[in-house]
């Protein structure tokens, strides 16, 4: 539905629509090439996605993934420009958990507010965005400065390309690199944790109903910190694994969007669109990470900017959230129609 | 000199903070009547572009302030659809309302004018007699008619709340809807009516910034203003006056901001730059230990006979 809302924008724009769409098909899955870089696209969106099904099912919206993307990514820089000479496993595994540590503490602090001090985690997490943001400008602008942009006087705002040994290995020959197995390997560790251990069962309760989650003795507070503590972690990952799979370095054009792609927010598109299921959200940040790859294609040969996906993306959330709703009433009545009957 | 450079500091503050109050009454509005929207950055983003675009073609300020009225309030038609309508979750249907204004804005923008290019907005209209008032008269009656309009906002919507039919039945919509129903209010209908009028307000306020303040668009140019208006809300005590307080406190914060990096004081930038969005932190944590007046079915949808 929202894309046949897209093709009418489209339409009104002067745009041949399928044009669009075979431009964005090709884009996406034209050649080896355009699937690896459909995979590499959907890798961030899949690691805050799960963190989105984690703390969304806990009861509390992270909409905080740009930032803890963006402060994931510079710990991970930070650590692997540091610890140059390294074996590259260690190298790797000390950056991935720095990014996550980081993006943890980034989700932290939305939690504390939220569980402790009541602050709405929606306008805590979007202003912790921009706090990271204006952050790494700062660190990119200055200290983390790639000393060479400085000697030579360029002063481009990124940092120096990080040691060989970091980089993520390959897959096959293109762009596409390990993190896309990690990122399966951790949907399948998030779906056993919310639906095979204790405090994932918590968490979930804690979702459903604060006050029963109260009555049964769990302390609310705690696993409300802990749902946004781990969609930081997990989005700060994706962060570190962005930058040793993708870009070898932490760079910034001003905004969040330079870096992340919007992946913060697309995380969360993807995540509502697989139903909040951790496993649900792997084909769904596919499909994501497909539409990402074919806007841009589109946008070369089609001259239509691929700010069409973000605002497609904001239907499919309005849509998502609004037939969930009908869903459920429908539910309902089917059910008091049941029990009638049977009365 | 000194002199000099409080009065300036103060009339930008003024200025500044004119989005915040349009934007932040509006959704005042909305959440009184028990919706919260969180759209208004995407609401604002389109009412700048519409705004500005309109003036671009036509050259009259007042077509494109219109058109900013137009889009705020089919925004705010949207988001009432969705929130009230088919009763979805307001938190995450307000992001999908902002990333559709944001993408779509963009969108338009990159498809109809691509580059940076400046309009003749809302002129200065000094008040004649009142802005010869020494000192006063340049920080309150120097400005162009939008900041006008945000400052009258704040008595005209403290009366409609209070003073009026209209008000009582759209804070008992916001506070007890079940009873407000019972009583023949038109739960639905008012709820409607406050978001639509939410949109066209934040509309405005993304139009003041594209053709009264800064007269040109850029995208996602509001930077998160909309979502610092929300903040507001809460910080005002859903109290018309309490907002007024809250968006001087940040127009204030901006305006020294702006006047410190015009001097060139040896601060890095991006600190400043950050200085809103942690008060913005630091004002909601605040608020935690005082007593305030939610209302109390804000966020919850209503059904007739339903619960």
């Amino acid at each position: 539905m929202a894309f046949a809302v897209g093709a009418l924008m489209l339409l009104a724009l002067g745009v041949n629509p399928w044009g669009a769409l075979k431009a964005l098909l090709q884009g996406a899955f034209g050649d080896l090439n355009a699937i690896a870089d459909t995979i590499v696209k959907a890798i961030p969106l899949l690691f805050v996605g799960l963190g989105i099904c984690i703390s969304f099912r806990g009861g509390v919206l992270n909409i905080g993934g740009e930032g803890q993307l963006v402060v994931g990514a510079l710990a991970a820089t930070a650590v692997a420009l540091a610890g140059t000479g390294l074996p590259g496993w260690m190298l790797v595994t000390v950056s991935l958990l720095a990014g996550a540590l980081a993006g943890a503490a980034w989700g932290g602090i939305a939690g504390f507010l939220k569980a402790y001090l009541n602050v709405n985690e929606i306008l805590s997490t979007i202003m912790l965005n921009y706090i990271a943001v204006y952050g790494m400008n700062y660190l990119l602008r200055g200290p983390m400065m790639d000393p060479i942009q400085v000697k030579l006087g360029f002063f481009i705002p990124q940092t120096a390309r990080l040691p060989r040994a970091a980089d993520l290995p390959r897959l096959v020959p293109t762009r596409l690199h390990l993190g896309a197995l990690l990122a399966v390997a951790v949907a399948v560790l998030v779906y056993i944790f919310l639906w095979r251990t204790t405090v994932g069962f918590r968490i979930r309760t804690v979702g459903m109903s604060r006050r029963a989650a109260l009555a049964a003795g769990i302390e609310v507070k705690r696993y409300m910190v802990l749902g946004l503590l781990l969609a930081g972690l997990l989005a700060g990952l994706g962060g570190a694994v962005e930058v040793l799979g993708v870009h070898h370095r932490m760079f910034t054009d001003g905004t969040a969007f330079g870096f992340t792609g919007g992946a913060g927010f697309n995380g969360i598109v993807a995540a509502l669109f697989g139903r909040l299921h951790p496993l649900g959200t792997i084909p769904s940040s596919f499909l994501f990470g497909a539409l990402l790859t074919g806007a841009n294609k589109m946008q070369r040969v089609m001259q239509v900017p691929a700010a069409l996906i973000v605002a497609l993306n904001g239907l499919i959330v309005l849509f998502v959230v609004g037939s969930e709703v009908i869903r459920r009433r429908r539910l309902r009545r089917l059910e008091k129609l049941s029990a009638e009957g049977k009365g | 000199m000194i002199g000099a450079t409080l009065v300036g500091i103060a009339t930008s503050a003024i200025r500044l903070a004119t989005p915040y109050l349009y934007a932040a009454i509006g959704e005042a509005l909305g959440q009184l009547s028990g919706v919260l929207n969180l759209g208004v950055d995407g609401i604002m983003l389109m009412g700048a572009f519409s705004g500005f675009y309109v003036t671009l073609l036509t050259g009259h300020p007042t077509l494109g302030l219109l058109a900013a009225v137009g889009t705020g309030g089919l925004m705010g038609l949207l988001m009432a659809f969705v929130s009230v309508t088919l009763q979805a979750e307001q938190g995450i249907s307000g992001i999908g309302l902002y990333l559709f204004g944001l993408g779509l804005s963009t969108l338009l923008f990159g498809m109809t004018v691509g580059t940076v290019k400046a309009v003749a907005g809302f002129p200065p209209t000094p008040i004649p007699g009142l802005s010869q008032i020494p000192i006063l008269g340049e920080i309150l009656f120097s400005h162009n008619p939008l900041v006008y309009g945000a400052f009258a906002l704040v008595p005209l919507a403290w009366f409609v709340l209070n003073k009026t039919p209209f008000g009582l039945k759209l804070r008992a919509a916001g506070q007890n809807p079940l009873a407000a129903d019972s009583l023949g209010v038109n739960v639905i209908r008012v709820r409607y009516v406050a978001v639509i009028i939410g949109g066209i307000l934040s509309g405005i306020a993304g139009a003041s910034l594209s053709i009264a303040l800064l007269n040109v668009f850029q995208q996602n140019m509001t930077n998160g203003m909309g979502f610092i208006a929300v903040a507001l809300v809460y910080f005002g005590g859903w109290r018309p006056l309490g907002v007024l307080a809250g968006a001087m406190l940040f127009s204030t914060v901006n305006a020294i901001q702006v006047w410190l990096q015009v001097q060139g004081v040896d601060i890095p930038s991006d600190f400043a730059l950050m200085m809103p969005y942690v008060i913005t932190i630091l004002v909601l944590a605040s608020m935690a230990r005082r007593r305030i007046h939610v209302p109390a079915a804000l966020n919850k949808p209503f059904e007739r006979g339903g619960e």
